[in-house]
């Protein structure tokens, strides 16, 4: 069973086709080590093993009968808990949706199921995708994989634990402002959050509309290339969809980096920035540079006011899309209390957690009444003026490399006494979100306690192929080196 | 009204002075959430700190920069208008807290 | 009363699209369905669910603001409005604020002391509401979301009207424009038009505003009338008494003949308007924009002056005949068919009018086509049928759009020429009225029509009732 499990989602894939394993095995061991780690980790907050083996069931039937031939055919699969699954539990990690059953799936989540793979369960987050650590779920922490007392990063953190702790063989996340990255980073996982665009967030629970994307984590870049190609799609129910973007990312998994211009921001190393995690990244810089990229450090510019424009954007975004959350049509609705306006607000102060609550009174705020244009606005036009900071270093670049997040993994129950210090965490992920652009993390090293160090790798708008090559060459180095 | 007057006399300082307990119970009651008094005092502070913080965006020179609302270039997304859905009541009800006559219980709305 | 006052009025009037399909998803938008059977993820707010607009919606829109003279937005956009009410499934509402679809415009009205222009400040897109019905027997309310979603245009006056007629003008004119360009029925009494009245009273020759109050809830031309008289009476008798208009939004009660206003302290109203992150800016194109204007229909002032140039009918007739884009057609059919149309127009003034009044429909409820129409006038110009018959078969007509010429010739309608048969009936009622024979016989002249009423009453009205007349005399020496 062990060596199933230490299988990519690829190779699981062939070896199942190949008749060497079945999907029901795949599962079956995935479920195995589920028993014995995840009363520790807590990585689900849904999980049905008897739907499970059968989905699995009828996957290799149809395996068998060559009606499923893709790469991921077979291969389990945790989603996000704020993924609708039709028929499952949705939950968002919070109270307010503690019995929300969807009636669709996502359209990401149907396209998995076309490919063949195979959903685990549904990976624990930080309510509504708002935190860093997923300790603001309402079902409990996940821990993480290397060292239990410290947090698996968020808000994707059981996704991205999951994937490492072998819990399942990839993992579907969501990245408003790093939740893909920082997450896979802590976790010494790969994680993709693709361009705007790129994948439909059609059934995903939106947090700030303008900003999520759906993205795998997996094991190594080409899982994570696979699984990408697998849920990318325009979506004619997504109007933020675009319609033309190349999708063929697994062709991108060619090991050459020759001529690539890669820049690196200075502003990106300055104070903050754990001495550990910059000696890790650029020494990625220097692997990237051997294989022949053309490596230079830039001024980026702008990188202070990502995060005061994400929070300001963000949370107004959000403190609307979660309005619909009332009580009326779905989810928690509190007990026995009389008129209308004390039933929104008590079901909503009852059905949401601490943090959701101070995003939505902050994102309420910057858009009443007078504040509307010194905040909102403001944040628009600053996100404007990152976006160009970033079409000129693609002008000079084809990608940005730096850290994921300023630090490794932090211990539990740190995080959240002081939330302006912990959204500080996000300065590295943030303006890719505000700019619309893709960015990977790859595992790049191990601090001095073992906790893995994530490298960040940022493409213009659609140029994930660009991201995916870079990323799989300096994959394969690693590798090779270490070997 | 004291909302109106205490946002007035804030300006000029930082904006932690600005949000009160009247800013607190005005933006609860937009947002519809009722805090405790412990939770008002955190979220006094906490929103306060959050709003100094933004206020360093006031340190950039954005005049005549257009408001970013979309990053991707595309528009005019539209649908045809054709009949796409059929009867959608079951799915619609499926997760209704309170259910009658194939409608959603809600406490009474007076006029 | 001692000052003399003037009453400022503007208009928000909403008017709900006559679209197959919601403006943001492909529900159905059809009128009677059981409660939310018109639903789905979108319209009703489930998490997840996205909104893709209408393609139909933006026309629609765009061809009401070049009717009114509006300049229209090219790069517009969709905005959300917050608020909580649980006819609100995602408890925000998609409309325009920012940019508006369209702005600028102009109506010219007619009233009684003359033609004026009536500014339209904007029209917007944005989505219908719920319905709410009130459980009597367990004090709770309950939700049907399948108007939610389904398209409005937002028409907002400048307040520029002064009276009460002066805003039926207006509506009237709307209505007219739109039921032209079949963007919508326009019905009042069923919600299809809704009108907002905002109000306020000044001082004869002021030039500031009163503060305004903005009147909801008025279902019918007569409401509204009675709530403009009611409001600034009203106003005016504050003011007199030294107190303030206070600006609020006031439910009209139709039943009681008053309003009262509509206040909660958890109405905050501050909508947090900001751009819909879900839906892309719309760009309307020349393209677009020269589609549009190319299929603006012929719009009522134009067809009234091409119907004097080319019809010798009565300017009346013109006037009640271009009031609905559907009669106008018909009438223009319908004449192209037959070339008679001081005849078309008589059986549209005449029967078509009183039958709608007396079934309570309205002038799109018409049923029958042009071709059955002509057939019938012809069927009369030839004297196959006479009068009495035509009606008969034009009641039929109305109700089910028989063909005139098959139904004649089933029924056994047609006049009966056949001397012999007509001699035999004359001369049984002259056998059978002996008195007026001899009336007639004795100089009274009048007795005649009798005996010809007689006779037609015993042909069941099918004879040529000139020909009767002459037989009769005949007969009578």
């Amino acid at each position: 069973m062990r060596s199933i499990l230490n299988c990519t989602a690829v190779e699981l894939s062939e070896k199942i086709k190949a008749g060497e394993y079945t999907a029901v095995e795949a599962m079956e061991a995935v479920f195995e080590r589920i028993g014995e780690k995840e009363q520790e980790y807590h990585c689900y907050i849904t999980l049905d093993r008897e739907s499970a083996l059968n989905r699995a069931k009828e996957v290799q039937r149809k395996i068998e009968a060559k009606e499923l031939t893709g790469p991921l055919a077979g291969v389990p699969v945790a989603v996000k808990d704020n993924l609708c699954t039709k028929g499952v539990l949705t939950s968002c990690a919070s109270k307010i949706l503690e019995n929300f059953v969807p009636a669709y799936s996502a359209t990401a989540v149907e396209h998995l199921e076309k490919a063949g793979a195979v959903m685990v369960g549904k990976a624990n987050m930080d309510e509504f995708a708002m935190g860093s650590t997923t300790e603001t779920s309402y079902y409990g922490v996940t821990r993480n994989p290397v060292n239990p007392a410290h947090v698996p990063g968020g808000s994707s953190g059981g996704s991205a634990a999951a994937v490492a702790l072998q819990e399942c063989f990839m993992a579907l996340g969501s990245d408003t402002g790093g939740s893909i990255r920082q997450p896979a980073s802590y976790c010494g996982v790969v994680g993709l959050k693709p361009t705007y665009g790129m994948v439909s967030r059609y059934g995903l629970v939106s947090y700030a509309s303008s900003l999520d994307q759906i993205g795998p984590i997996t094991k190594n870049v080409a899982d994570a290339a696979y699984l990408l190609e697998a849920i990318a799609s325009y979506d004619k129910k997504d109007s933020t969809s675009m319609p033309d973007a190349d999708r063929d990312f697994t062709g991108a998994l060619v090991e050459d980096v020759t001529g690539m211009r890669i820049g690196i921001p200075r502003d990106y190393f300055g104070a903050g920035l754990e001495k550990e995690v910059e000696t890790a990244v650029l020494a990625a810089a220097e692997v990237l540079k051997d294989a022949g990229a053309v490596v230079e450090e830039f001024d980026l510019g702008m990188a202070e006011y990502a995060i005061p424009a994400y929070y300001t954007i963000a949370t107004a975004e959000a403190s609307s899309n979660l309005e619909r959350f009332d009580g009326i049509k779905y989810g928690y609705r509190t007990k026995g209390c009389v008129g209308l306006h004390n039933m929104y607000k008590k079901t909503r102060s009852e059905g949401f957690g601490e943090e959701v609550k101070r995003r939505i009174m902050l994102g309420s705020f910057v858009l009443s009444s007078g504040y509307y244009d010194a905040y909102y606005l403001k944040a628009l036009r600053t996100k404007a003026l990152i976006r160009k900071a970033f079409d000129e270093a693609f002008s000079k670049f084809d990608l940005i490399l730096g850290p994921v997040a300023p630090s490794t993994a932090p211990k539990l129950g740190e995080s959240l006494a002081d939330p302006l210090k912990m959204y500080l965490g996000d300065i590295y992920t943030i303006s890719v979100n505000l700019a619309g652009l893709p960015g990977i993390s790859v595992p790049c090293g191990k601090d001095g306690n073992g906790l893995p160090i994530g490298l960040q790798l940022i493409g213009d708008c659609f140029a994930e192929k660009k991201l995916i090559r870079a990323a799989y060459t300096f994959e394969k180095q690693t590798v090779a080196k270490r070997l | 009204m004291g909302y109106g007057a205490d946002r007035e006399s804030g300006k000029g300082g930082t904006m932690a002075n600005v949000i009160d307990d009247a800013t607190i119970e005005y933006v609860g009651i937009l947002a519809k959430l009722e805090l405790s008094d412990e939770e008002k005092e955190a979220a006094k502070k906490d929103m306060g700190r959050m709003l100094d913080y933004i206020d360093q965006l006031n340190e950039l020179d954005t005049s005549g920069v257009e408001p970013m609302s979309h990053v991707l270039p595309v528009r005019n997304v539209f649908r045809e208008d054709v009949v796409t859905n059929g009867d959608g009541r079951e799915e619609t009800l499926l997760n209704a807290p309170e259910r009658k006559e194939d409608m959603f219980v809600v406490p009474k709305t007076f006029e | 009363m001692s000052k003399h006052y003037e009453t400022v009025i503007g208009l928000e009037v909403h008017v709900e699209l006559a679209t197959k399909t919601k403006i943001f998803c492909g529900c159905s938008t059809a009128f009677g369905g059981a409660p939310n059977s018109h639903t789905c993820p979108v319209c009703t707010g489930m998490p997840g669910s996205l909104p893709v607009l209408n393609k139909q919606v933006l026309e629609y829109a765009i061809a009401v603001g070049l009717a009114t003279n509006c300049e229209i937005t090219r790069d517009a956009r969709f905005d959300r409005k917050n608020y909580f009410y649980p006819d609100n499934p995602q408890n925000y509402q998609i409309s325009q604020l920012y940019l508006p679809i369209c702005r600028n415009g102009r109506v010219e009205i007619e009233t009684e002391n003359g033609k004026k222009f009536v500014g339209i400040h904007e029209i917007h897109m944005e989505e219908d509401a719920g319905k709410l019905i009130h459980d009597e027997w367990e004090d709770c309310s309950l939700v049907d979301f399948n108007r939610s979603g389904v398209p409005l245009i937002e028409i907002v006056s400048e307040p520029d009207m002064r009276s009460a007629e002066e805003v039926i003008a207006y509506l009237e004119t709307l209505r007219m424009l739109i039921q032209y360009l079949g963007a919508s029925d326009c019905k009042l009494q069923e919600g299809s038009m809704r009108a907002d009245v905002n109000l306020s009273v000044r001082e004869a020759g002021t030039e500031k505003f009163g503060t305004r109050t903005e009147m909801k809830n008025l279902n019918s031309f007569r409401a509204i009338m009675h709530a403009i008289e009611n409001e600034t009476e009203r106003q005016i008798d504050l003011l007199e008494e030294g107190k303030e208009v206070v600006q609020e939004t006031r439910r009209w009660d139709d039943n009681k003949g008053y309003s009262y206003a509509m206040r909660s302290k958890e109405d905050a109203r501050d909508y947090r308007y900001f751009p819909d992150p879900d839906l892309m800016p719309v760009h309307v194109t020349d393209a677009m924009l020269n589609g549009i204007r190319a299929r603006q229909p012929e719009f009522r002032t134009e067809k009234i002056e091409r119907y004097k140039r080319e019809y010798d009918i009565p300017e009346y007739d013109i006037g009640i005949i271009t009031e609905t884009k559907h009669m106008a057609d018909l009438f223009e059919e319908t004449t192209a068919l037959c070339g008679q149309p001081k005849k078309v127009s008589n059986w549209l003034m005449g029967e078509t009018l009183r039958l709608l009044k007396e079934k309570n429909e309205d002038p799109e409820d018409i049923r029958f086509s042009p071709r059955h129409l002509a057939a019938l006038i012809s069927l009369v110009d030839s004297r196959a049928i006479t009068g009495p018959v035509a009606k008969d078969v034009f009641e039929k007509m109305f109700e089910e759009d028989i063909d005139p010429e098959a139904y004649v010739e089933e029924q056994g309608l047609k006049t009966v020429n056949d001397e012999g048969t007509l001699r035999a009936a004359v001369e049984k009622v002259l056998a059978e009225n002996p008195q007026s024979v001899a009336d007639y016989k004795g100089g009274k002249q009048k007795a005649i029509g009798f005996l010809v009423g007689q006779t037609m009453k015993a042909m069941q009205g099918k004879a040529d009732p000139g020909l009767v007349n002459r037989m009769l005399k005949e007969l009578l020496g």
